[in-house]
Parts: C-alpha cells; sequence; structure tokens
C-alpha cells in the first residue's frame, strides 16, 4: 500500500483492526513531510511533539467507525489560529505569532480526534491564485515542480496530492481552494457561506471567506466537511442549521437531477484543453442519467471586478489591526505613533497584500464610495440573483474550475490584472455566498490536472457530494497520482 | 525636452490618460497607513492604474434599482443573553506583544504630536 492509497476511511479501518496505530501514522507522515517538503515546501511550521502526545492519547482511547477522524494527522492552512503553534497567514507581519486560543475549526477537529500536524504554506494573508507571495517562499505543483500549485491554499493542495498528508484544510474568498484542487488533482469543498465557522480564521474578506476540506477522495471530504461544519455563536454569521451526515448516502446517483451549464463558462479567456476536458465530464453526468441544459449567465465576467471591489475594501478594513502595537511585527527605530503605523505596515506586509489595502481603501474613500464599493454591491446582488433563478429549476450547474491548467512560475505574478482574470469562474460563486466544490476531471496534454466545478444550491453540499462521488466512481482520475 | 512643472512633456501626457495619478496613489496610501518611496510610487501608481480600468468595467452595468449585497448572508441581528462572563487572563492576551512595562503595552515615544507630514 504506497501513500496514494491512504485515505481517512481505509485508515480508520486499519487502525480498527490493529494494523497500524496513530503514533505509526504521525511518525510516518512527519518522515514523509521532512524528505518531500525539502521539495515542494508546503508546509511552513510541524507539530510533532505535540501531534505525538496526541497520537499516544488517541492509541489509548481506541477506535470505532463512527469517529473516523480519530488519530489522523492532518494539515492546516496558516491562516487558521492554532493555540500554542505559531500562525503566520505566510506573512512577515505575522512572522512570530503565537496563538493563545484555537480557531472554532480546531475546537472541533479535537472533538474528532483529529490530529493537526503542522501549518499548511499559502499567498500572504490567502491573497493570490499562486502561492507566489508567501514570506516563506513559493510552494511546489505535486506533478510539475516547475508550476505553481493554485492559491492562496497551494500548500494545503500540494500536501494532499504528494501523499504528505491524507487530508488538509484550506479557505476560499475567490476560488482559494477550488483553484489549487484543480491544479492539484484533487477534491476541493468551498462550503455555503456560514456552513462552517470563521472564528479564529484570520480575515480576508468577511463577506466571502469560509474554511474547507481538501483530500483525494470524495468521500474523505465529505467526512471532514461533517465534522468542521456547524454553528458556533462567536461567529455571527455561521448558520444555525443542523449538520446532514455528508458520507452517508453518497451511492444515490444523478438520475434525473437537472444540471445547468452556463454559455459563458465556455469560450473566451478559458483554455481550449480545458473546455474540452471539462465537456467529456459533462457528457459522463449525461451517460449516468442527469439531465444537462445550457443557460446564459450574462453578468458573470463582471464578477471580477466586483469581487476585487469588495474583498479588497473587506480586506482593507480587517487588515487595520495589523498596527505594531498589540502584536505582529514592530519596525524599529520609529519616531512616533503614526511612524510606527507606516513602518511596522509597509515592511510587514508583501506588495500584493499592499497592493490590495490600497484598492480597497480608494474603494471606500469620500467620492469614490458610491462608483466603486456600492456599484460592486449591486452587481454582487444582480449575480446573485441570476444564479438564484437558475436554481429555481436545476439541481446543480457544472463548468470549469480554472481558465487553465497549472502555469509555471512567474508566468503570472508580473501582471496582476492577468492573475485576476483567472478567478473567472470561482469568484461568482463566493460573490453569492453558494457552495462550490472542485473534483479532479482529467489531464491535459501535459499530464497535468484539469478539475470540473460543481455549484450547489445553498447548504446542498449533500446533493454535490452524491454528484461527485458518481462521477468519481465513474471515472479513474483519482487513481493517477504524481510521480 | 520639454518641461512643465518638474515633469517631461511625454510624462506628462502619460500621466493625464492614467485613471489615477500618483499625488492620488499618495492619499490613498495614508489613508492606508502604508508608505511607498519614490523609487516605488511611480511602478505601483501603474499596476494600481491598470487594475482600476479593469474595475471600471462596473460602469458598463446598469445599476439602478438594484438594493446592494454587502453581506454573505440574510442572517442578521444576531443576538445573546445579556449575561457577563469572564474574559481572558491579562497575561495570556500579553503573550504577542513586543514589549511591555508595569502590565501595559509599551509603544515609541508619541510626545511629539504624532503625526509627520507625509
Amino acid at each position: 500500500m504506497t501513500r496514494f492509497d491512504e485515505t481517512i476511511r481505509s485508515l480508520n479501518v486499519q487502525l480498527i483492526a490493529g494494523e497500524v496505530t496513530s503514533v505509526q501514522l504521525i511518525e510516518n507522515a512527519i518522515a514523509r513531510i521532512k524528505e518531500l517538503d525539502a521539495t515542494f515546501n508546503a508546509f511552513i511550521t510541524l507539530n510533532e511533539e505535540a501531534a505525538l502526545d496526541a497520537a499516544k492519547a488517541s492509541d489509548a482511547k481506541g477506535y470505532t467507525a463512527d469517529r473516523p477522524l480519530q488519530g489522523i494527522p492532518l494539515g492546516i492552512k496558516d491562516n487558521i489560529v492554532t493555540k500554542d503553534l505559531k500562525t503566520t497567514a505566510a506573512s512577515k507581519m505575522l512572522n512570530d505569532f503565537v496563538p493563545i486560543y484555537n480557531a472554532g475549526v480546531m475546537e472541533k477537529l479535537e472533538t474528532a480526534g483529529a490530529i493537526a500536524i503542522g501549518k499548511l504554506n499559502m499567498d500572504e494573508f490567502a491573497m493570490g491564485g499562486s502561492t507566489e507571495t508567501s514570506y516563506f517562499g513559493n510552494t511546489l505543483n505535486a506533478w510539475d515542480t516547475a508550476r505553481v500549485p493554485g492559491g492562496s491554499s497551494g500548500g494545503s493542495a500540494a500536501a494532499v496530492a504528494a501523499g504528505e498528508v491524507v487530508a488538509s484544510l484550506g479557505t476560499d474568498t475567490g476560488g482559494s481552494i477550488r483553484q489549487p484542487a484543480s491544479f492539484n488533482g484533487i477534491v476541493g469543498m468551498k462550503p455555503t457561506y456560514g456552513r462552517v465557522s470563521r472564528w479564529g480564521l484570520i480575515a480576508f474578506a468577511s463577506s466571502l471567506d469560509q474554511i474547507g476540506p481538501m483530500t483525494r477522495t470524495v468521500e474523505d471530504n465529505a467526512i471532514l466537511l461533517e465534522a468542521i461544519s456547524g454553528h458556533d455563536q462567536r461567529d455571527s454569521t455561521s448558520a444555525d442549521l443542523a449538520v446532514p451526515n455528508y458520507s452517508a448516502n453518497l451511492n444515490v446517483g444523478v438520475k434525473g437531477k437537472k444540471i445547468a451549464v452556463p454559455k459563458e463558462f465556455f469560450g473566451a479567456g478559458i483554455d481550449e484543453s480545458v473546455q474540452a476536458k471539462v465537456r467529456e465530464a459533462i457528457e459522463t453526468f449525461k451517460t449516468l442519467g442527469a439531465i444537462v441544459e445550457e443557460v446564459e449567465m450574462p453578468l458573470n465576467k463582471y464578477g471580477i471586478p466586483a469581487y476585487y471591489v469588495i474583498a479588497s475594501s473587506e480586506a482593507s478594513s480587517n487588515l487595520q489591526r495589523f498596527d505594531g502595537v498589540r502584536y505582529g511585527y514592530r519596525a524599529e527605530g520609529v519616531k512616533n505613533l503614526d511612524d510606527l503605523y507606516l513602518r511596522s505596515r509597509s515592511e510587514g506586509f508583501g506588495m500584493e497584500v499592499k497592493r490590495r489595502i490600497m484598492l480597497g481603501s480608494f474603494s471606500l474613500s469620500s467620492g469614490y464610495y458610491d462608483a466603486y464599493f456600492k456599484k460592486a454591491a449591486k452587481v454582487r446582488r444582480l449575480i446573485t440573483d441570476d444564479f438564484k433563478r437558475i436554481f429555481a429549476d436545476y439541481d446543480l450547474i457544472l463548468g470549469p474550475v480554472s481558465t487553465s491548467t497549472a502555469y509555471k512560475f512567474g508566468e503570472k505574478s508580473a501582471d496582476p490584472v492577468e492573475m485576476y482574470m483567472s478567478d473567472l469562474l470561482t469568484i461568482p460563486v463566493n460573490l453569492a455566498g453558494l457552495p462550490g466544490m472542485s473534483v479532479p476531471a482529467g489531464f491535459d496534454e501535459d499530464g497535468l490536472p484539469i478539475g470540473l466545478q460543481i455549484i450547489g444550491n445553498y447548504f446542498a453540499e449533500e446533493t454535490m457530494y452524491q454528484a461527485a462521488y458518481a462521477f468519481e466512481q465513474a471515472t479513474d482520475f483519482s487513481d493517477k497520482h504524481p510521480e | 525636452m520639454i518641461e512643465y512643472k518638474g515633469m517631461i512633456l511625454s510624462e506628462l501626457k502619460e500621466e493625464s490618460q492614467m485613471a489615477i495619478s500618483e499625488e492620488e496613489v499618495k492619499h490613498v496610501a495614508q489613508l492606508s497607513k502604508l508608505s511607498f518611496d519614490e523609487s516605488e510610487l511611480h511602478g505601483f501608481t501603474e499596476s494600481f492604474d491598470e487594475i482600476l480600468e479593469m474595475i471600471n468595467q462596473l460602469d458598463e452595468v446598469d445599476g439602478s434599482n438594484v438594493e446592494g449585497m454587502f453581506r454573505g448572508t440574510d442572517v442578521q441581528n444576531v443576538m445573546r443573553e445579556d449575561k457577563s462572563v469572564s474574559g481572558t487572563e491579562r497575561e495570556l492576551l500579553f503573550k504577542n506583544v513586543k514589549t511591555t512595562k508595569d502590565g501595559f503595552i509599551q509603544v515609541p515615544t508619541i510626545i511629539d504630536g504624532g503625526e509627520d507630514d507625509a
């Protein structure tokens, strides 16, 4: 059995049978990470000692099938706050920050018995689509080390795809789970806004951010989402709704399900190889019994400007807290308080973060607020209404995740607008607050993974998982591995 | 070379066609509590201008009679019981503070008025 054969489910079976212990799983994972990460640079910080202690406690407890996450090592994106374990958001600003509390999702994972083995690399403050802006260096794509892993959850995706860990948590504000999942050939789910608590998630854009699972299989993804979902009093945007057992009914198929395919998801700006593979995937759904029809979303492309205004505006507010006073980077030799703010922030933040803060402050400033921030919010409303109109008649929406497969390092980093345009297909989903996932749908001529995006109605993750599972079982893309 | 207010004419023409000027960028930087040195400012203004050109596509959409959507959920006015609970231990809260004195966060001197002329 290679590391690529491991799943949460299969490891649980082995733990129950006594074929392996959690201590062994942690030791193996640490050894693998130390070996593989010299290449991939997926992890920023490892949690070796605490993870081993947790593993010992877990082994002493014993294992059951109704606690599939117990004893399993997971990677956690480094913008999720972990008590006593350095949390940096991949920024110089938080280079030495050690949280005094656990995020809501970490508390839930602890209850489930899962073990955080380390913190994963990302674009700084989650602002990026390639993991090229991290203070701790680039993470490499698991399939081709000359290429980006995608972003901002690049470390979370590469670590799973390379077999360093069986699952990880990422975050998605404009596509940051789905796109790296697509670039690395794994399953990534951005849940409905409010499904998962944002308490303890270092905020980027508060009306868009969500934490979600990244795994190699659909079943694992469903198990992990169930574990982290649920109402949290400390996050007033979290939904007070019951959490379904997402992995319980995966095998129902898609017969009779109505699927909408927006024609704007294919066409200018989207690579031919991506379009071809995704169209093949949609054909597979037809043979599985789904009814597929074309729909129109004429405002789709305006999602990009609307998103960059809204997300940057919210970020400019959220990042005001980094001022060199209570925590984080503090510039030396400052003359006065204003100098403390200016220099701590200018020295502590990278260029892309500064760019977004500037765009946000500009959009919110007097004289521009109506034309930019308010206008963007109106466009957001229109795009959301389009989605609601479609979901009145359809169960799911299908399309590509990204406009391309993984590109080479440096190819887009010099041109911010070009980088932003590649989020064309993921952004509208965040604007509407809908759930979206990426599942492996094949490879291009260079052997690079292509993801299929499945978009569901509000809180319809169960339906999405059923569709994803049917597709996964009908294809063998998940069986292929890097190297 | 024709000069006007210290800028070469070709530069002047370029600036007047841009969506944002270096002066405006400096103003936004002040609002953001960020500083750019002269060598960074021109390059930053150029890329910021390109981004704004893209953002201006929003003008193509008719927003009349549309209510803005500012939140990710319709949930609002989430309340809790007005009951006092104990806060976090001060020692714990100070864990990541760079310098402290007598139980206070120590910051650099601000007695000279606090603000520099940008």
